[in-house]
């Protein structure tokens, strides 16, 4: 456990060091914020009836998801770590006497984690005092926001296991480009990333909801912004939980078979 | 040109040397264009209008954008892996050849794979055009080819930009991408929507509106003068500033490589 540790502050005071990029993330991740509240502020406009939350539960949603994008973004895979499979280098991390799913779990939360830390504050920040329905509004309870958190980090957790999963995968296709995009854009969309799962139509929803990839981002954003009941929130961290030691579990196996059939590429 | 043509072959063999890998991206392709399409399917199963405008017409506006993006990306994404080129040096390998060295950077990447989102793009503007119950006239079919023209223009001037900024910055500067893929997933409902500021913002500085809103309202029928057709045709000047700063750029390049 304590390499693993080591692996993640190693990792994560790496990341810290990137200041100017996580200023032009802030910045992006600003505008893209603002925009996609205009367009919901014009369908909202054009018919409040049919919006399945309050305008500004859809706001803080939009918010926090800018602001945490770094957590649950599905396209921040290591490329390094990909390219270490297609060029042979990963034979290096395989003598180690390590788990090597281990290995990549920790670092991938630690690289994840400090871009969120990085960006969340200063994003999260010029939310709050953005004028009332358009910014971020405090949880509905503290009840709420402590559920919050809890289904924050397994949703973290749970994207980075996916993450991993896709790293396994590519032992096996040798050029990974095609399966990550694939798995980048299912979870994307269907963890709420384009748009919200309440706006899906709601047959699918409530198909969509018990899927791995409504584990992620969608949980613990909607928590926040109070458009779930509680028994409601009780099912869906129980799934998260559900799915998390799924995926792991799946993820754990790849890495054995991997290991027992590894190629190296190149010399 | 005959040299560019040469790079797309020599790419595509070298990807179709990855058979199973090239299906899969283009499916994924697809799935990324889908998705949002998917997006825009959904808020309209839920709201009749957006300011004004049906489904239908959103269609039709998100078909034109996408295609004016996949056609400019088709050719012009080379410079996305722009900033690795000057990072390693290897740009300085293109200096040294006698050609032209925008050709060479274009030619450097040439995805096949974008295919799968051409592809995509060509069903959605069908689907567009069928779904738009717009009776089809002259002056609106050469609107359409203006729109497509002008577009495929200001994307191919931004890729261009993102590049030149690579000089002076040495890595690609993720803000920018506000101005591509941004301007791919927010061009998707007609640039009215995000209000004045927006607005003016496209006319002016970044000329979407003149390829997408402006234009869009006279194929509408909201708009009758004819300014409104020739609008994107005006944003073809964008290229301009585009050229003349990567000109600037390759002048004050310094090599980073060993």
């Amino acid at each position: 456990m304590k390499k693993y540790l080591s692996f993640f502050r190693l990792r994560f005071s790496m990341g810290l060091q990137y200041r100017a990029a996580a200023f032009g993330g802030i910045v992006t991740q600003f505008v893209w914020g603002l925009m996609e509240i205009m367009i919901f502020r014009a369908f909202y406009r054009a018919d409040p009836g049919s919006f399945p939350m309050s305008f500004s539960a859809a706001a803080s949603y939009i918010w926090l998801q800018q602001a945490f994008l770094a957590l649950f973004a599905p396209w921040l895979m290591e490329q390094e770590i990909f390219n270490s499979i297609v060029n042979g280098n990963v034979v290096y991390e395989l003598c180690r006497p390590l788990s090597i799913y281990n290995m990549w779990f920790s670092r991938s939360i630690a690289t994840r984690l400090s871009k969120a830390v990085l960006r969340c504050f200063p994003i999260l920040g010029i939310a709050v005092f953005l004028p009332r329905p358009y910014g971020i509004v405090p949880p509905a309870s503290r009840l709420h926001f402590i559920l919050f958190l809890a289904a924050l980090i397994l949703g973290l957790a749970m994207a980075v296991s996916f993450c991993v999963l896709i790293y396994m995968l590519a032992f096996f296709t040798i050029s990974p480009q095609g399966l990550q995009m694939i798995f980048i854009t299912l979870t994307d969309f269907l963890g709420g990333g384009i748009i919200p799962l309440p706006f899906f139509p709601e047959k699918m929803r409530q198909f969509i909801e018990l899927l791995p990839f409504a584990a992620t981002q969608n949980v613990p954003l909607r928590i926040y912004s109070g458009s779930m009941t509680f028994p409601e929130i009780q099912k869906a961290i129980l799934l998260q939980l559900f799915w998390l030691v799924t995926v792991t579990a799946v993820g754990k196996l790849l890495c054995l078979a991997a290991q027992k059939r590894v190629t190296v590429q190149g010399g | 040109m005959r040299l560019y043509f040469y790079y797309v072959s020599v790419n595509i063999r070298s990807t179709m040397q990855y058979k199973a890998s090239f299906i899969l991206t283009a499916i994924g392709q697809f799935l990324v264009s889908f998705t949002i399409f998917l997006g825009i399917f959904f808020m309209f199963q839920r709201f009749s209008k957006v300011e004004g405008f049906t489904y239908s017409e959103v269609l039709l506006c998100f078909a034109i954008m996408l295609m004016e993006f996949s056609l400019a990306e088709m050719f012009a994404r080379g410079f996305d892996q722009f900033s690795g080129m000057v990072k390693t040096g290897e740009f300085d390998r293109i200096l040294v050849r006698p050609r032209n060295e925008i050709i060479q950077v274009l030619g450097s990447k040439f995805e096949l794979t974008r295919i799968g989102r051409m592809m995509q793009a060509v069903v959605m503007f069908i689907y567009g055009i069928v779904k738009s119950e717009i009776t089809w006239n002259f002056s609106k079919i050469l609107t359409v080819v203006f729109m497509l023209a002008g577009g495929t223009a200001v994307f191919t001037a931004l890729f261009l930009i993102y590049a030149a900024l690579c000089f002076f910055t040495l890595d690609g500067l993720e803000f920018m991408n506000i101005f591509t893929d941004g301007a791919r997933e927010f061009g998707k409902y007609p640039v009215g929507v995000y209000g004045e500021k927006v607005l003016l913002f496209t006319t002016f500085l970044i000329p979407y509106a003149l390829v997408q809103y402006y234009p869009l309202l006279y194929i509408l029928g909201r708009r009758t003068e004819l300014v409104y057709m020739f609008l994107p045709l005006l944003a073809c000047w964008f290229l301009v500033p585009a050229l003349l700063f990567w000109k600037f750029g390759v002048r004050h390049y310094k090599s980073s490589g060993s």
